[in-house]
């Protein structure tokens, strides 16, 4: 049995309810969703209160305020400690891996907040994933979280460059990324995708899978991944889902066919406040060679205040495009 | 545990002989799992009366205290184990459709 697929620290039985019961608990829907995450990395992972404040950028008295609130709920409006039953189950469970999956993003997101405290809400979030995983074997949603985050997780080491600077999938030296993770991670997303009720994490897996198996950017089957972000927007009708569509369209029939679904984007305002958006659009825009529209892109997208890792690979850039 | 239950309906809402009968097919199943307490229906908000208390002399105003769009129009209390076992009896609610249904612990008091 490979260390992947090994048991959680070996704890079985009504250890292992307790704790399902206790994740529950904490990523009840009447409590407030603010306060879900940290609840559960206080309560199921054991992190201080100190460092779940320096995660989420506020005074520790303000999340030691956030945290009591959360435990009175719990007992005045007495928010059971249980595993639902089997009909509330999966709409409850849609909740939990929300919560697991929040967990990880902040790990994973670049910003500022101590590294280490940062890996370990990575490595919380995939225990966690596992966890539900195993109990919850019928629940392939569960089975696509626990993919989708090992996949993810397993390309970190490329992210950053030594100088802690962003580096494009791309340009990723992809033998820094873990394949007995990836191998993990695509045999569970084939087996989840094969009991046929595929959701949003089985799709985001799916995804996360075509990308770690390519030896290279331009050996991906890109055409596939953006067939699948069409899938996923049927399950999660969203404008970032559509401009992930678009940037794996215009890798596939060129960055003409990408432009045409992120300018059509902008249409939604709250879309064109968004950094991103422009990134991608101005990467297409410099692939046609319109570098004076592609500056353009650029300068829009400083303008709306990305964070400061973002803002250095922009900068970056636009050097090279206005030299 | 007493849960107070506050019916909120989007718009006037009956009774018609239907949500009533709707209604007494709710609290036969309630009563028979031994959690019904008590339920009402208000007259329209126009009905109220407020009594405000300013320093020991009693004012009274027509209407309700708090003039908002969704005004109160009914309570039901049961006493649930948890807050889940409250909530699946009032998902099973009649006249709740497009509505909200406020679900309060009463506290408990101790002699």
């Amino acid at each position: 049995m490979s260390e992947l697929s090994r048991p959680v620290s070996g704890v079985e039985g009504p250890a292992r309810d307790d704790e399902l019961s206790l994740i529950f608990m904490c990523c009840h829907p009447a409590l407030d969703i603010n306060a879900r995450v940290p609840l559960t990395l206080r309560s199921v992972c054991g992190l201080t209160t100190s460092a779940i404040a320096t995660v989420f950028l506020v005074p520790e008295a303000t999340m030691a305020q956030r945290l009591v609130r959360a435990k009175r709920k719990i007992r005045d409006a007495r928010i059971p400690f249980r595993i639902p039953p089997k009909d509330a189950l999966p709409a409850r469970l849609h909740d939990v891996l929300r919560v697991v999956y929040l967990v990880y993003t902040e790990g994973h997101r670049v910003s500022q907040g101590p590294e280490l405290v940062r890996a370990d809400l990575c490595e919380q979030a995939i225990r966690l994933a596992r966890v539900l995983h195993e109990l919850l074997p019928d629940e392939p949603e569960a089975t696509g979280l626990l993919a989708l985050l090992l996949l993810t997780d397993a390309r970190r080491p490329g992210r950053v460059d030594d100088q802690g600077h962003i580096v494009l999938l791309a340009d990723q030296d992809r033998s820094r990324w873990n394949r007995a993770q990836i191998e993990a991670g695509s045999a569970l997303v084939e087996a989840a995708l094969a009991q046929r009720k595929p959701g949003t994490y089985q799709l985001q897996a799916a995804i996360a899978a075509l990308h770690s198996t390519a030896p290279s950017s331009h050996e991906t089957d890109w055409r596939e991944i953006a067939a699948v972000y069409g899938e996923l927007i049927r399950h999660e009708p969203s404008p970032v889902v559509e401009a992930n569509r678009a940037v794996a369209v215009a890798m596939a029939e060129g960055p003409a066919a990408g432009l045409v679904i992120l300018d059509t984007l902008r249409a939604n305002p709250q879309m064109d406040r968004w950094p991103q958006l422009h990134m991608a659009r101005a990467d297409l825009l410099e692939r046609l060679d319109r570098r004076r529209d592609a500056a353009e892109a650029y300068r829009l997208a400083l303008q709306l205040e990305p964070p400061e890792v973002e803002r250095e690979f922009i900068a970056r850039r636009l050097r090279g495009i206005t030299r | 545990m007493r849960y107070l239950c506050l019916v909120y309906p989007t718009e006037e809402f009956g009774p018609t002989a239907e949500q009533a009968r709707a209604f007494l097919g709710f609290r036969a199943s309630a009563q028979q799992a031994g959690v019904y307490l008590d339920a009402g229906r208000l007259q329209p908000a126009d009905t109220a009366t407020t009594l405000r208390d300013h320093a020991g002399e009693y004012v009274l105003t027509d209407g309700p205290f708090a003039e908002i769009k969704e005004q109160l129009g009914g309570y039901v209390v049961l006493d649930c184990a948890d807050l889940d076992e409250a909530v699946a009896w009032v998902a099973k609610l009649p006249g709740v459709r497009d509505g909200a249904v406020e679900i309060r612990p009463l506290m408990e008091l101790r002699a």
